[in-house]
């Protein structure tokens, strides 16, 4: 039996729209329970341990020094704050890491000391268009 | 020079108005008005070029009154990098964009001065509009303007920060810059088109080639970011998803299914409401990786400090969807096409899919970077998405990709017959068969399902080109005769759009082969060596041979001597090594400085055809560091003159107390010290080589890597064999008029159906109705010259 060619051309459409709704569907789902939180320091300080999440500070200069396998250091929030986190991570360091950078780091809070996991210690490139009190 | 800097500026920015302003008021065809407006646009990029060459030479000659210079450059910078060092700013950024636009502007003007009369007034204005707002943020945001001054001059500059010392730096930039800024052309004749309600494809055909470009050159820029990142940034990797890369990847993957979709509509009439929308799409893109790179509204790798321009240019993204979307709504009724595709088995229909592809890559990038934003909105905490949840979404839309690459080039236009594809596809069939068994019985490809898919795709794709051009090049031969090799040759030449086409097609193939290859088989392992020890890594023996150092003017260098021996051949001898950047300036207050400076990490990389060795080395400084901690504690106590010091401080501190006492004295004190500080630095480096210490390693062993930027040259060299003018553009026989356009472009479909016929693409019966309804048209448009 011949199709009508443009009922044809509608059930083409609805299935291919169908189609990529279910992937929206899952790309949103997966993505909320995929992601991991984005912490500051002195919010890790106050909540529960032992979840996981992704740290944002800076690192206090000065108190970066090595401890067993890896490297020990302190982290503030980013817009400052007196409350300092401590930080273990053993693995390498990336090229602009030091005191004063922003980094970005994965890990959970044991016992009061924010263990980062290796290789996802990301140090915020200082290079282009630095300001001024940074530079 | 910085007033004279800033009036040429401002008189760019006042042409852009004035070139906008004839524009429009010329647009019924005033032609005096329109040559005016052009020459406008000439004027605008007159001046702009002058601003860049102001800076330039500002840079070279380390004029120190400029503040971009003084922040960006110094003395010691090489010269090379003081020549790069202007887009290393925001501000040299901008004059960068506003620089490139004018000159594409012109370029786009030139090419269509004498045609296209209802679109290019309205082009004109698009482009000049965006020229303006990028030279009137340089006049009157706060703290952008390059020509910002220092007064009194400073003596020297702060410098270029080190990371960005890589050879790459000097074209980069300028090349992603280039490609996002080249797009404005499209986009400027979409909107002339769609208010002009000129719906077919001259706007089209006016800025292909200007498409095309963008694409290479936002293509060549990611490649060159990629490779920085693998050399450079000690980590190993070419790609994070960081949200700057995604902001240039993005309108790379747009701006390329709309390369592919502009094929239809250019040949078929149809899509214009999909091309519209994919240009609008494609600029936003470009406009908010500028943004992007501006604003740091998201957590990037790259901090991007300065927050004083992102606000202006998401103002300017609004405006352009926004105005957009009105327009393309507006203008619906005259963007519908009446054809409909023949059949699921022709180019057109592997276009559409490769462009949902591509699409719905775009549409997960882009959930992805925006992510941390959309869950804030949500529930109210900024959560991240890292690179597996892209890899999940990724890797199956790219391996995809790869298949359809390879099934469009072997589909002629309009329909095919079945009979026709399985002859087409009988090779490259045979071809992916084999390769899937090859590789199961004798690779460890099988565990890793999606590399073992797209590597057979990929060869897939590969053998279907290969068989293009074997079949074009006897089809040539045999009505030409000659060598094989020369009808290969003059089959390019003649078809260079297409087979340039292909070119690139089969780069982005093996590129892909390289990304699937290094990321499913590498091996990565942080390892802890103290010298003279050895460990075993992927079947290699990897020796810890003896520490490096390196003492220079601009840094210290702590490295290793690494010898890498596969089984029982000649070692490979490695020199990672990590470089501490001497701190600068006068008054450096401490020894610790010199050790806890700007370091980057110079990888020892070994690269071949099979797999590359990639080392980085932490060095272990803990005992270095001890000493330099001691050091400084002596020296602070010998300055001060403090009992039981050696007899040599009391110079030191009979010194300081002079320099105290009479200011003249300071700086030639402040000098001695620095200078004696450096030597114990000095010193002190030099103790590392007996330390014993052990040292961290980083050991990558990347199959296939070096396939990936292969492949990316592959494919820029396809590009340019498909941008290359032809014949008789060279010799000045421009396309004068609309008509002529569409004619040439319909005889070069009629050429497309003989080859695809003579090369055994087209069965003849196809190819007897496609000839048939293809001379129909051309007639069609005689008819209407």
């Amino acid at each position: 039996m011949p199709v009508d060619p443009d009922r044809k051309r509608k059930i083409r459409l609805v299935s291919a729209l169908s189609v990529a709704v279910l992937l929206a569907v899952a790309l949103i789902y997966t993505s909320f329970s995929a992601a991991t939180d984005a912490r500051q320091p002195s919010e890790l300080l106050a909540g529960t341990p032992g979840t996981t999440a992704q740290m944002n500070g800076r690192v206090v200069k000065g108190s970066i020094h090595e401890q067993g396998d890896g490297i020990a250091f302190e982290v503030v929030d980013r817009d400052g704050g007196s409350q300092a986190l401590p930080v273990t991570y053993t693995g390498t360091v990336p090229d602009p890491f030091r005191g004063g950078r922003e980094i970005v780091l994965t890990g959970e809070v044991q016992d009061g000391t924010f263990v980062g996991e290796p290789g996802t210690l990301t140090t915020k490139c200082p290079s282009k268009f630095t300001t001024q009190n940074d530079a | 020079m910085p007033s004279l800097g800033s009036a040429l500026l401002a008189l760019a920015f006042f042409s852009t108005f004035a070139a906008a302003s004839f524009a429009l008021l010329g647009r019924n065809g005033d032609r005096r008005r329109i040559d005016l407006s052009r020459r406008l646009v000439y004027a605008v990029c007159g001046l702009l070029t002058a601003c860049v060459v102001i800076i330039e030479l500002a840079f070279l000659g380390d004029d120190f009154g400029f503040r971009i210079v003084q922040q960006h450059s110094s003395i010691e910078t090489p010269t090379f990098y003081k020549m790069a060092a202007m887009w290393s700013s925001q501000e040299g950024s901008l004059l960068l964009w506003a620089w490139v636009l004018s000159i594409a502007a012109s370029a786009a003007l030139y090419s269509t001065r004498n045609r296209l009369r209802e679109l290019v007034p309205w082009a004109t204005a698009v482009m000049m509009g965006v020229a303006a707002f990028f030279t009137g943020l340089m006049l009157f945001a706060p703290d952008v303007s390059p020509f910002a001054t220092l007064s009194p001059a400073p003596a020297d500059g702060v410098g270029l920060t080190p990371l960005l010392r890589h050879p790459s730096m000097m074209i980069h930039p300028p090349m992603l810059y280039s490609g996002y800024v080249a797009f404005t052309v499209p986009f400027a004749f979409a909107v002339g088109a769609l208010i002009t309600r000129r719906l077919d494809s001259e706007w089209i055909r006016a800025t292909r080639r200007f498409a095309l470009i963008a694409w290479a050159f936002l293509g060549v820029g990611l490649l060159l970011g990629a490779r920085w990142s693998y050399t450079e940034l000690g980590w190993g990797g070419y790609w994070a998803w960081d949200p700057v890369e995604n902001a240039a990847l993005m309108p790379w993957l747009l701006g390329t299914a709309f390369l592919h979709s502009i094929m239809v509509q250019e040949k078929r009439g149809m899509l214009k409401v999909w091309n519209a929308c994919l240009i609008v799409g494609t600029f936003s893109m470009a406009l908010l990786g500028t943004f992007l790179v501006r604003s740091g509204v998201l957590q990037s790798i790259h901090a991007f400090g300065d927050n004083t321009v992102g606000p202006y240019v998401l103002g300017l993204i609004a405006v352009v969807l926004l105005g957009s979307t009105a327009l393309i709504v507006s203008r619906l009724d005259d963007l519908r096409s009446p054809k409909r595709i023949d059949s699921l088995v022709s180019r057109e229909a592997v276009f559409l899919v490769n462009n949902l592809l591509l699409v719905g890559l775009t549409a997960v990038i882009f959930w992805g970077t925006f992510f941390p934003l959309i869950s804030e909105l949500f529930t109210g905490t900024k959560a991240s998405l890292a690179a597996p949840w892209f890899d999940r979404y990724t890797t199956p839309l790219a391996i995809l990709l790869v298949l359809f690459t390879g099934i469009g080039p072997l589909l002629a236009w309009r329909r095919v017959s079945w009979a026709s594809a399985r002859r087409v596809f009988r090779v490259p069939l045979a071809v992916a068969a084999v390769t899937l068994v090859g590789l199961l019985l004798f690779s460890d490809a099988g565990g890793k399902p999606w590399a073992l898919a797209l590597f057979v795709f990929a060869a897939f794709a590969l053998s279907g080109l290969a068989q293009e051009f074997w079949n074009g090049a006897v089809a040539r031969r045999r009505l030409s005769g000659g060598s094989l090799p020369g009808a290969m040759a003059a089959l390019v030449g003649r078809n260079r759009r297409r087979y340039g086409g292909y070119i690139v097609h089969a780069g982005i193939a093996v590129l892909l082969i390289g990304i699937a290859a290094s990321s499913s088989f590498q091996t990565n392992r942080d390892l802890k060596l103290a010298p003279g020890e050895s460990t075993v890594v992927d079947g290699r023996e990897v020796t810890y041979e003896r520490p490096t150092v390196r003492v220079t003017d601009e840094y210290l260098q702590f490295g290793a001597l690494l010898s890498v021996a596969e089984d029982g051949g000649e070692p490979v001898l490695l020199r990672p090594s990590r470089r501490y950047f001497r701190p600068t300036g006068s008054g450096t207050g401490l020894i610790s400085a010199y050790f806890d400076g700007e370091a980057t990490s110079e990888v020892g990389l070994r690269a071949g055809a099979g797999s590359d060795l990639w080392t980085a080395v932490q060095p272990g400084l803990g005992e270095v560091q001890k000493r330099v901690r001691k050091a400084d504690e002596g020296f602070e106590a010998c300055l001060r003159g403090a009992p039981g010091t050696p007899p040599q401080c009391d110079v030191l501190s009979g010194l300081m107390r002079a320099a105290a006492a009479n200011p003249a004295l300071q700086a030639p004190a402040l000098e001695q010290i620095t200078k004696l500080q450096s030597l114990a630095a000095e010193r002190i480096a030099g103790s590392y080589l007996d330390d014993d210490t052990p040292a961290t390693f980083k050991v990558i062993v990347d199959p296939l890597v070096t396939w990936m930027w292969i492949g990316g040259l592959i494919a820029l060299s396809g590009a340019l064999i498909a941008l290359w003018p032809s014949r008789g553009r060279r010799r000045g026989a421009l396309v004068r008029t609309e008509s002529d356009a569409q004619k040439e472009a319909k005889y070069r479909e009629i050429r497309d159906a003989e080859l695809d016929h003579a090369s055994g693409k087209l069965s003849d019966e196809d190819f007897a109705l496609i000839d048939a309804e293809l001379r129909r048209e051309a007639v069609e448009i005689l008819d209407r010259v």
